[in-house]
């Protein structure tokens, strides 16, 4: 006979508030099974778990419904606690009265009867729950990280730092992602490259790091501490072992019309190329697109003129086969394109910019040497007016309903610098609000304003127009002075809102980790597992899972390590124990559950089996890895002749709930 | 190619030479214009009030029109289009107004938007092509500059219109190209001429009218072509002195160009 005891929690006023916890904990008390029945300001403090440690010996009770938040909330928590009172952890179950019923009604008397509907389905369940006992696998203690920018850097040098092997696989030619194109970093103003040339030199000497530049990820198989993953190196047409980094060939190529990346497009490079100075690896990539050799033969130029005889024209994408124990996202962000923001003219004058073009201008190693010029004539621009908010805050579908974060900051930056360097030059910057929470950052904006004396207009920009003389005319608003405003400027800036890499997407497919609606990945916990994804073993790094600044993204990329050593230090992990079984009699070896596998946990045996009749008879059946299976039930739903199931949630337990929830 | 042909009021009046010349030329470029049976005056503005049936009315049934005799709509005039693009969007997006705006009509099948309406210009882009056009060119307007005034009814609101990005739009400075002059892109050719302000407020239409011709004449534009009836009123007779440019329709240069005869019907 079962000994069931339930235990409702109040939440404070969060369940309290909107269900009657004292009819609820009275209503279940007098269920079929249930010996004990109490309710509690907050069952996971110290002293509710002590009622539940305490119930379980005196009340020698056999399970354990919890009426409380939801079970990805503290599931964990409670079934440690039975654990510690002897009684096997999954015979505890979760009545989620919180987030699906007390967050969600307004009345009192409804969301109270069905608070005691959804305790009683879990009382139903618990009837039939049996003890299991997790198994254990293996980790592999290596690290994947996904993405070379700065948050990758960081967390792979962090990884490393604790004795790991750390992989980086970053899709461009080089390390170092977007902060490489940048000029000066707020609000200190220290020079980007300056503080992260280091860093990226640290990443390639480093034993314990690989970087795989010019690679992207193909497929993610396994789980949390088995990860197998396919690296897809793609041809640079150079051996990354011979090559030197001279640059000569870059040089010598004929090619000499290809749109510079790195410039975003202000200049051009080679075809055969290494985006700048510092790249690590300092080896040269050749660009498809644009060799001539590659295209029709004609050529070889590089080849010539190498002389560690690195260029090879015939090299292939190559497929890397490694393993992890965890895998590391830092995708990091683009500006959006701004073909539904054609008011600012951005696609029909070279005068209009992005901020990240901007940075291009005012640094030293960029098209104009650091010397900001009009792209159009190369003339010094005397009235500059930067647009803030472009895409970002949008509800009206063209950009992206979300703050980007970093624009206030860096448009105070560039105003500010301006100023400095071209005193007789006249900048204005367009806001909606200015936003600058961060320490320093405040101050760093009054600066701008007070000290180098930037025009801040609270207002937006209307239109942006190309005029016969060559200036742009800007009509805009002001809110404060309800003015209509005409400038006549020489450059505009746009600060377009940034959104996750394109790559993201699809990589979160490939890893079954849950994104938003706008391409950022999700965290385990808003506020409690930041730098986590739902999916185990998978971990988050920088602006894929949100606009950041880079002072954010390294404590976020810090953060991130210290969860992957932590995962990386065990040698066991525990695995879950709810996992699917076959009945091998009622197997009758169709394959649909293998079909259906997601992690590929399913194989078939030929087995022999003594039939009633005495015979012997050779049968295919199915069988779980039950270290691979993550108890998704994709194979329970599918099976035809009702042969596979899922322990803790076998569909006896499913109907037996729905019997309850469903029963007058 | 045969459509049905929705005119609208002005073009039997003021507007003679919008509608003639784009009949004419038509014509000339093997397109069937069938000017639709008993239409009425489109509403003449599309009403914002989102309880506003009655006005709207007459749009529909145009539309219905068109929808039995299963053709598509040819519209000319850009108020004209904007009425019945817009009406026509609601019948099929917005449910309480298809239902009231059907209850009322009591037409034999209820009408939901089925009709496509499309403009002579995109009829001009899409049906006929623009690369096709310049071949039928017998008289190039060869070293004219001109700008392309759309005013602000023709492509607004974009997401409904769907003729042309609102803020860059080019489909009029690829015709002007195609008939062989050159286009001139000014800031103002978007913004509004003033509208019907004209009638409580002259000179506030005066100072908008002012302002696009302006513009266009600094960007070296000597002439203007508009689609609107409206416009052009406004870009001639609320001109400021000394900003005078000459106004005409697209049609008017399009059955030049085409060499068809642009003498209007009545003499006049």
């Amino acid at each position: 006979m079962q000994r069931i005891g339930v235990f409702v929690c109040w939440c404070g006023s969060n369940i309290a508030g909107t269900v009657d916890v004292k009819a609820v904990s009275e209503a279940l008390g007098r269920e079929p099974g249930v010996v004990y029945s109490i309710n509690y300001q907050y069952m996971c403090s110290e002293a509710g778990q002590n009622l539940v440690k305490d119930a379980i010996r005196d009340q020698k009770l056999t399970g354990v419904v919890i009426c409380s938040c939801s079970p990805r909330m503290h599931e964990a928590t409670f079934r440690k606690a039975a654990a510690s009172a002897g009684l096997n952890p999954y015979m505890v179950e979760i009545a989620n009265i919180r987030e699906q019923c007390s967050w969600i009604h307004k009345d009192m008397a409804t969301a109270t009867e069905k608070a005691i509907i959804l305790g009683r389905a879990a009382i139903a369940k618990v009837q039939l729950n049996a003890p299991l006992t997790a198994g254990e696998s293996p980790v592999t203690k290596r690290a994947l990280v996904i993405g070379g920018g700065i948050a990758g850097i960081q967390t792979a040098l962090d990884v490393a730092e604790a004795g790991f092997e750390v992989d980086i696989v970053e899709k461009e030619p080089t390390i170092g992602g977007k902060m490489t194109q940048l000029d000066k970093t707020f609000p200190t103003l220290d020079c980007a490259a300056c503080i992260l040339t280091p860093k990226m030199v640290d990443c390639a000497q480093n034993e314990n790091i690989t970087i795989f530049s010019y690679s992207e990820v193909q497929e993610v198989k396994g789980f949390v501490g088995n990860f197998r993953v396919k690296i897809k190196k793609k041809a640079r047409y150079v051996d990354e072992t011979k090559c030197t980094g001279c640059g000569l060939c870059t040089e010598k190529c004929p090619q000499k019309k290809v749109p510079n990346a790195f410039n975003l497009g202000l200049d051009t490079r080679r075809a055969i190329y290494i985006p700048f100075a510092q790249a690590v690896p300092k080896v040269a990539t050749i660009d498809p697109d644009y060799c001539n050799m590659l295209k029709n033969g004609k050529c070889g130029v590089c080849a010539k003129v190498c002389t560690a005889g690195a260029i090879n024209y015939q090299q292939q994408d190559e497929i890397i086969e490694r393993e992890y124990g965890a895998i590391v996202v830092a995708t990091g962000y683009n500006p959006i394109k701004l073909d539904n923001f054609e008011e600012y003219a951005y696609s029909q004058s070279p005068d209009v910019v992005t901020s990240l073009e901007f940075e291009r201008l005012t640094n030293a190693a960029g098209p104009t040497s650091g010397t900001l010029l009009r792209p159009s004539d190369g003339k010094h621009p005397h009235t500059i007016v930067f647009v803030q908010c472009v895409g970002s805050r949008d509800t009206s579908g063209c950009g992206k309903p979300y703050c980007s974060k970093i624009c206030c900051m860096y448009t105070a930056k560039h105003a500010m610098l301006t100023r400095e360097k071209y005193p007789d030059t006249d900048v204005y910057v367009f806001y909606i609000d200015v936003r600058t929470p961060g320490k320093n950052f405040d101050e760093f904006y009054r600066r701008a304003v007070e000290e180098y004396g930037v025009h801040y207009i609270k207002g937006m920009v209307g239109k942006v127009t190309p005029r016969a003389d060559g200036k742009l005319s800007v009509q805009a608003s002001d809110l404060i002075s309800n003015e209509q405003l005409h400038i006549d400027a020489d450059l505009v800036v746009l600060a377009a809102a940034i959104e996750p890499d394109k790559t993201a997407r699809s990589l979160g497919t490939m890893l079954t980790a849950s994104m938003d609606t706008n391409d950022f990945f999700t965290e385990a916990h808003p506020k409690l597992r930041p730098v986590e994804s739902p999916t185990a073993g998978i971990f988050l790094s920088g602006v894929c899972q949100g606009p950041k600044d880079i002072p954010e993204t390294v404590s976020q990329a810090g953060a991130a390590a210290a969860k992957v050593i932590g995962l990386l230090a065990k040698n066991k992990l525990t695995c879950n124990p709810c996992v699917a079984h076959s009945d091998e009699w009622m197997c009758n070896g169709c394959s649909s559950c293998e079909k259906v596998c997601p992690y590929g946990a399913i194989t078939y045996l030929d087995k022999e089996f003594r039939m009633p009749d005495r015979t012997v008879a050779i049968r295919r059946v199915a069988s779980v890895n039950e270290a691979v299976c993550q108890g998704c039930g994709a194979c329970t739903v599918a099976c035809p002749s009702g042969a596979m199931d899922l322990k803790g949630f076998s569909n006896r337990q499913i109907m037996a709930e729905v019997d309850a929830i469903c029963k007058e | 190619m045969v459509f049905s042909y929705y005119p609208g009021c002005t073009l039997k009046n003021k507007a003679q030479r919008l509608d003639q010349c784009a009949r004419r030329s038509a014509q000339v470029l093997g397109i069937e214009l069938q000017e639709l049976p008993e239409w009425q005056c489109c509403g003449g503005a599309y009403s914002m009030a989102q309880d506003e049936i009655a006005s709207k009315l007459a749009a529909v049934r145009a539309l219905n029109g068109a929808k039995e005799l299963g053709q598509d709509l040819v519209t000319l005039c850009s108020a004209c289009h904007n009425v019945l693009k817009q009406a026509n969007h609601d019948m099929a997006e917005n449910e309480d107004f298809s239902r009231n705006a059907n209850n009322y009509m009591k037409l034999a099948e209820p009408y939901r938007g089925e009709t496509k309406v499309i403009h002579y210009l995109e009829l001009l882009r899409d049906q006929v092509g623009f690369e096709e056009l310049a071949k039928r060119v017998k008289n190039p307007l060869t070293g004219k500059k001109i700008g392309a005034y759309y005013g602000c009814l023709l492509l607004r609101p974009g997401k409904v219109m769907q003729m042309d990005n609102p803020e860059n739009p080019k489909i009029l400075e690829d015709f002007i190209r195609a008939l062989g002059a050159q286009p001139v892109v000014y800031a103002s050719r978007n913004e509004c001429c003033g509208g019907y302000v004209t009638l409580e407020d002259r000179a506030l239409a005066s100072k908008k009218s002012g302002a696009v011709l302006e513009d266009a004449a600094q960007m070296g534009a000597d002439l203007l072509v508009t689609a609107c009836p409206l416009c052009l009123y406004n870009l001639t007779k609320n001109a400021p002195t000394g900003h005078q440019l000459p106004v005409v329709y697209f049609t008017e240069l399009l059955a030049q160009a085409l060499g068809v005869d642009t003498a209007r019907e009545d003499g006049r």
